[in-house]
């Protein structure tokens, strides 16, 4: 699975992608995290609080840190 | 009652206590409050701590409030307005929302592709970073209630005019085709009590962190001109019979992106200094409206003739403030 997360480079975007990772791990399945930066980009996914959480293209949640066992129930 | 609340607002907001306190602390250890060097100090840790207790608490407040107008609400709401009243509620909603010109773009983009006129959304953009609840505290424990509300008037007074012109140039055609196109959603998320809680834990965190530097630079530049440059050399630059000195602090402060929060110990010894409120108004006004990186950012999804008419109108709109307030400042000090 792809897990996109959307954010400009804040520090909650980095927390969000550490969160993911360890979601993705404890659940054991092979996931691979992208980061989507770009202003045009994040607006594609209809975006306006980040960051964003994409998994397999379908936007999960905006403008929350989630934590590692909240994403894992998403996953 | 006057008097019992003049201590309430001495006491909790000036913090009188906290500025005793440290003269009581640095007399200890032998230093002269009344010396250049003591002064500085005394400014230095006075204001430090004011401002991080004051921030701290002011931002937990507010954004609880915040997290009952997530983006998909106020934009909703806005949908529900028209003509110079939707203006109005979108610069009233500035005020609760972002502290950070990094969030606006995103919004402008959601507002804009889900139909909200230009104007309106302008006149959200133009107040949220310019006037929020904290800084009209902070302000009014730095200076007072007047110079504080007056700050707040004229900052939505500029938001709904700016937008208002926004809208009445025409100009849907110089936004970035992009922005149009973007999907829309409408999701809004309730959150709990124990959400809010942690939304507004996590917003003080997050803020301190981003701002402190601003912070402490802002205090020290304070501390320098209120104790080492002489009242003479400044306001032979910015003196209020200068025609010159609102358009100087406009012109340092656009491009500088600094928080409010750091501004305000300037502005604070600057009007010490006998400079014009007028010119310190503009010169926060600038700082917090417009930065170089916003306007970076801002210029991706807008074409040039618009982002021309919007710095345009925002730093005309800061020199007439700037001017009108420093033939009037007699009535605020």
């Amino acid at each position: 699975m792809i897990i996109k997360i959307l954010g400009t480079g804040c520090k909650k975007c980095v927390a969000l992608s550490e969160n993911a990772m360890a979601a993705a791990k404890a659940a054991g399945k092979e996931a691979e995290i992208v980061k989507v930066t770009d202003f045009a980009q994040i607006a594609g996914y209809g975006v306006m609080s980040t960051p964003g959480l994409v998994i397999d293209e379908k936007l999960v949640s905006s403008g929350k840190v989630l934590t590692p066992q909240e994403i894992e129930r998403l996953l | 009652m006057s008097g019992f609340f003049g201590w309430l607002n001495d006491q909790f907001l000036r913090m009188e206590w906290l500025s005793d306190l440290v003269t009581y602390l640095l007399v200890a250890t032998g230093l002269d409050v009344a010396s250049p060097i003591g002064g500085s100090v005394h400014f230095f840790i006075y204001d430090v701590i004011k401002i991080f207790i004051l921030l701290s608490v002011l931002i937990f407040a507010i954004s609880w409030v915040q997290s009952y107008f997530p983006p998909e609400r106020t934009r909703r709401i806005l949908g529900g307005y028209s003509g110079i009243g939707a203006n109005v509620i979108g610069a009233l909603l500035g005020t609760i929302t972002p502290f950070c010109s990094c969030s606006s773009i995103p919004l402008f983009i959601g507002f804009t592709a889900a139909g909200l006129p230009l104007g309106v959304t302008f006149s959200f953009l133009i107040s949220s970073p310019l006037v929020d609840l904290a800084s009209m505290i902070l302000i009014a424990s730095i200076f007072s209630w007047p110079i504080a509300l007056t700050y707040i008037g004229v900052g939505l007074v500029l938001a709904v005019a700016g937008g208002t012109l926004i809208g009445r140039a025409g100009m849907e055609n110089q936004v970035e085709s992009f922005v149009y196109s973007a999907p829309v959603h409408d999701g809004e998320a309730n959150m709990s009590r124990a959400e809010r809680f942690r939304y507004a834990k996590d917003q003080v965190t997050e803020i301190i962190q981003r701002v402190w530097p601003y912070i402490l630079v802002g205090v020290g530049i304070g501390a320098l001109i209120h104790n080492w440059i002489p009242e003479a050399t400044i306001t032979a630059l910015l003196g209020q019979d200068k025609w010159w000195s609102v358009l100087v602090a406009a012109v340092v402060g656009i491009p500088m992106y600094a928080d409010i929060f750091g501004t305000l110990p300037i502005a604070e010894a600057l009007v010490g200094k006998g400079v014009g409120l007028g010119t310190v108004l503009a010169f926060m006004m600038a700082v917090t409206a417009l930065s170089l990186p916003s306007i970076i950012m801002l210029k991706r999804v807008i074409k040039m003739p618009l982002l021309i008419l919007f710095l345009g109108i925002v730093t005309a709109g800061i020199l007439i403030i700037g001017y009108i307030f420093n033939s009037i400042t007699h009535l605020f000090l």
